[in-house]
């Protein structure tokens, strides 16, 4: 524990620092407040819009979760399904692809006409950003499996599906975790750029704020939207840590 | 009757010029243990991978006993344990892929670990156990499917000289208590002539150039002190190195 503290503490001072030089700028009127409002500022606002700060969050949270949710799920299955079948893999996995390159941002429009404005658009934005990193890194796992554990299967003659579940699947779950970290960070991103198109949540607040030239709740929602990233992947570590606990080898995701 | 029979075994692998078997036979007893000696590269481990169906031949014939030939069981020549398992579940392993997965089960597989001198480490990840140990598990994944015929490829060559020597002797005492017939490849020609009934010798070409039957009275560690033993290993000896010379 202490080792741990005096490892952060030069963050912590850091931050500490950083914060003061940026409260005694904007203070002393060396920095306009109408572009960059003190870190006191933003905390008064968001007191004040506590409410509607705390509801669009939790709106947020849940697009994220349910996004990161079907990803994880229809993710892992695809890659399962081409690992299976290579035939299935050579004719989806290039257009998978699109997943991967496409910018977001001009596809959100499109979504909206097809799910309409609010929630399902945002987690289906969710979902698409942060499908492919699960997909790519799951696939990668399942081939990566140790040549000589797969010998050693060989010999007591186990159909494919015994050799997918006890030997590849339980082999590629770091590769799983080091995609779902990868994908957390892109589903906030989806979630957010969503409700700039569709409404709702942090990226409504944000996009509302702008509007009203009001920066420090820009700031707010911000700083909540990156809270909301920051707590997912401390969820993904602690699922890392149990899941990981049999793989020392394996635990510096 | 025979419980393994070779005959004429020929293995060439598509990427060497030439052939790692050449024309290898012989016929072993039911019971009857032997020893795979010779110089590296022989193709020791190939022969033992064909016997267990890793390997396919290019030409030549293997015969297992029918009542043996679904009870064969191999040791790899490192312990190759699956590192997320404890000792318990890689020991399960074999059963669970053949479907048996209840607590019977579980009970024979610590059981056996017991046997093996591992009661206390059961619920240990490999990691946690030091390399003579990982062995004794292997061991006992292969034996808990009760097998007839154990095939080991080098097993305790990585082993400390205690160790291996403890090994070696739970090994006779397996092969008495479980009526087993094992067929192992080693380097050691100390280690050939105290645990085999047969030592087949093979040279550089692939052949088997000599196949003898050891017969002691009693096997354990004082035999190694013993003129006869030191007779026949030195025997050994000089074949062997007159097959390094002739290569």
């Amino acid at each position: 524990m202490k080792a741990r503290l005096q490892r952060q503490l030069p963050a912590w001072l850091f931050l500490l620092a950083l914060l003061a030089i940026w409260q005694v700028s904007v203070g002393q009127g060396w920095v306009p407040s109408f572009l960059l409002p003190s870190p006191r500022e933003i905390v008064d606002s968001g007191i004040e819009v506590w409410p509607e700060l705390w509801s669009a969050a939790l709106s947020t949270f849940t697009s994220i979760c349910w996004g990161l949710g079907l990803s994880i799920a229809i993710g892992i299955a695809l890659a399962v399904a081409f690992f299976a079948v290579p035939l299935l893999r050579r004719a989806v996995l290039p257009f998978c692809l699109f997943f991967q390159t496409v910018p977001i941002i001009s596809i959100a429009p499109l979504l909206v006409i097809w799910f309409g404005f609010g929630a399902p658009t945002v987690k289906a934005s969710a979902f698409i950003v942060s499908l492919f990193p699960i997909l790519a890194n799951t696939l990668t796992g399942l081939e990566e499996t140790d040549p000589l554990l797969r010998e050693l299967f060989r010999l007591y003659r186990p159909t494919r599906w015994q050799t997918i579940l006890k030997l590849q699947i339980p082999s590629a779950i770091p590769f799983i975790l080091t995609g779902l970290r990868i994908a957390v960070g892109l589903a906030t991103v989806g979630a957010i750029v969503g409700e700039f198109i569709a409404g709702g949540g942090l990226g409504s607040l944000i996009d509302s704020a702008r509007t009203q030239q009001r920066v420090d709740l820009v700031f707010c929602g911000v700083l909540a939207s990156s809270l909301l990233a920051l707590l997912l992947v401390l969820v993904i570590d602690i699922c890392s840590r149990v899941l990981l606990r049999r793989r020392p080898y394996a635990r510096g995701l | 009757m025979y419980s393994i029979e070779v005959s004429n075994l020929r293995k060439h692998f598509p990427n060497q010029n030439r052939d790692v078997l050449a024309g290898v036979s012989f016929a072993l007893h039911a019971r009857e243990c032997a020893a795979l000696l010779g110089p590296s590269g022989c193709g020791k481990t190939t022969l033992l991978r064909l016997l267990m169906g890793l390997e396919q031949p290019s030409a030549g014939n293997i015969h297992l006993d029918p009542a043996a030939a679904a009870h064969v069981s191999y040791v790899f020549q490192e312990p190759r344990l699956i590192p997320w398992r404890t000792s318990l579940e890689n020991v399960c392993l074999p059963l669970e892929l053949r479907g048996g997965r209840g607590t019977a089960t579980r009970q024979e597989a610590i059981d056996l670990l017991a046997r093996l001198g591992l009661a206390e480490r059961t619920q240990h990840f490999p990691r946690e156990l030091s390399g003579g140990m990982q062995m004794r598990v292997a061991l006992a994944r292969a034996l808990i499917t009760r097998p007839k015929i154990v095939l080991l490829d080098e097993p305790f060559a990585a082993l400390d000289e205690r160790t291996r020597f403890r090994l070696q002797d739970l090994l006779l005492d397996l092969k008495e208590q479980l009526q087993l017939q094992y067929l192992f490849v080693t380097h050691s020609i100390a280690e050939a002539v105290y645990l085999g009934d047969r030592v087949l010798l093979l040279n550089r070409h692939g052949q088997i150039d000599a196949d003898e039957r050891i017969e002691f009275e009693r096997r354990d560690q004082a035999l190694k002190l013993s003129p006869e033993f030191n007779a026949r290993v030195r025997d050994f000896s000089e074949r062997f190195v007159a097959l390094e010379s002739a290569a």
